[in-house]
C-alpha cells in the first residue's frame, strides 16, 4: 500500500501551502452561511409556541455545542496520532484546537444560561448536561494550560495528548446524560436516527447554522494550526523564506519535503 | 419566508425577549468575529518580526 499521502499529510509544510487556497472559500462559505442562518433564524423563523421567541437562541446554541464536541474528538484523535505515529502536525492540531474548542464552550455555557432564565427561571443549575458540559470546558482549559507548563516541547504534547485521550470519557456522558438523570435541560430536537421534532421553517436555518459552524470550526482550526505551524518551525528555511516574501503561497518542487 | 414581526421596535423586543436574545447574538458573533481576526493578525506579526530577527542577524554577520 502506498503511504505517500499519509507522510505528506504529516508534512507542516506541506498543510500550510495545501491550505493557502482553502482560506478564502471557507472564509466565504462560513461567514456566509453564519449570516444567512443567523438573520434567518432571528427575523424569518416562526415563533415557538411555548418558548415564545426566546428559542431563537438555538441558532447560535445548538451549532456551537455540536462543534465544540466534535472538536474535542479531534483534538483526541490528533494527540492519538502524534503519540502513535510521532508526528509533528497532529501534536500542532491538538494545540490549535485547544483555545477554539474553550472558546466554543464559553460560548455555549453563556448562550445556554442566557436561554434558561426566560425557559427554565434559572441562570443555571447543576444537573447532568449542564455539569458534564462545563467539565468539557475544563478540559480544554486542562490542555491549555498544560501546554504551558512544561518547558519541553515534547513533555508537554505527550502529557496533552494523554489528557485529551482520558477526557474522551466525558462526551458520550454529556450526550447521554439528558437521558440518564433527571434534567431541566430539554432533550435532543435533532436525531440522526429518527425525525426531527422541529417543523422545517424551524428546521432549515437550524441546518444551515450547524453546516456553517462546522465549515467555520474548520476554517478556525486551520487558521491556527498555520500560526502554530509557523512558530514551531520558525528556524527552517521555508519559514525564513516566506517571511522575506520570497516563496509566496510555496514553491511546486520543494513542498512536501 | 415572511419577516416575523410587525415593526422594527417589535423585532428589537421580541415581546421583551428581546432582552435574552440580542445579547446572545451579539456575545456569539463578537467572539467568532475576534476567533477568525486573531490568528490572522498574530501570523502577519510573527511573519513581520521574523523578517525584522533575520535582517538583525544579516547586519550583525556582515560587520
Amino acid at each position: 500500500m502506498n503511504w505517500q499521502w499519509f507522510h505528506r499529510l504529516g508534512s507542516p509544510r506541506w498543510f500550510y501551502e495545501k491550505t493557502n487556497t482553502w482560506i478564502p472559500w471557507l472564509m466565504l462559505l462560513a461567514w456566509g452561511g453564519l449570516l444567512t442562518g443567523g438573520i434567518w433564524g432571528l427575523a424569518f423563523a416562526p415563533m415557538d409556541a411555548k418558548q415564545l421567541d426566546s428559542y431563537r437562541v438555538i441558532y447560535i446554541h445548538v451549532p456551537i455545542a455540536f462543534v465544540s464536541m466534535a472538536c474535542y474528538y479531534i483534538m483526541a484523535i490528533a494527540g492519538a496520532i502524534g503519540l502513535i505515529w510521532k508526528m509533528k502536525l497532529p501534536f500542532m492540531v491538538m494545540k490549535a484546537a485547544a483555545p477554539l474548542g474553550f472558546a466554543l464552550t464559553v460560548m455555549v455555557l453563556v448562550t445556554g444560561a442566557v436561554w434558561g432564565k426566560p425557559t427554565w427561571g434559572t441562570w443555571w443549575v447543576w444537573d447532568g448536561r449542564l455539569t458534564s458540559y462545563l467539565v468539557l470546558s475544563f478540559l480544554y482549559l486542562g490542555v491549555i494550560v498544560l501546554q504551558q507548563a512544561f518547558q519541553h516541547r515534547d513533555t508537554a504534547d505527550k502529557a496533552s495528548a494523554i489528557l485529551s485521550l482520558v477526557g474522551t470519557v466525558n462526551i458520550p456522558i454529556i450526550y447521554k446524560s439528558v437521558d440518564w438523570w433527571f434534567t431541566l435541560h430539554q432533550p435532543a430536537s435533532l436525531k440522526l436516527t429518527s425525525k426531527s421534532t422541529m417543523d422545517v421553517s424551524m428546521l432549515y436555518p437550524l441546518l444551515i447554522m450547524i453546516f456553517a459552524t462546522y465549515i467555520f470550526f474548520t476554517l478556525i482550526l486551520i487558521l491556527n494550526t498555520r500560526s502554530e505551524i509557523l512558530r514551531r518551525e520558525s528556524r527552517s528555511q521555508w519559514v525564513k523564506d516566506l517571511a522575506l516574501g520570497k516563496s509566496g503561497n510555496g514553491n511546486k518542487e520543494e513542498s512536501g519535503k | 419566508m415572511k419577516f416575523q414581526f410587525e415593526s422594527l421596535q417589535a423585532f428589537i423586543n421580541m415581546g421583551d425577549h428581546g432582552i435574552y436574545v440580542w445579547p446572545c447574538y451579539i456575545f456569539v458573533f463578537a467572539v467568532l468575529i475576534a476567533l477568525t481576526v486573531s490568528p490572522i493578525l498574530s501570523q502577519r506579526a510573527f511573519l513581520k518580526q521574523q523578517k525584522k530577527l533575520i535582517q538583525i542577524q544579516k547586519n550583525t554577520q556582515a560587520r
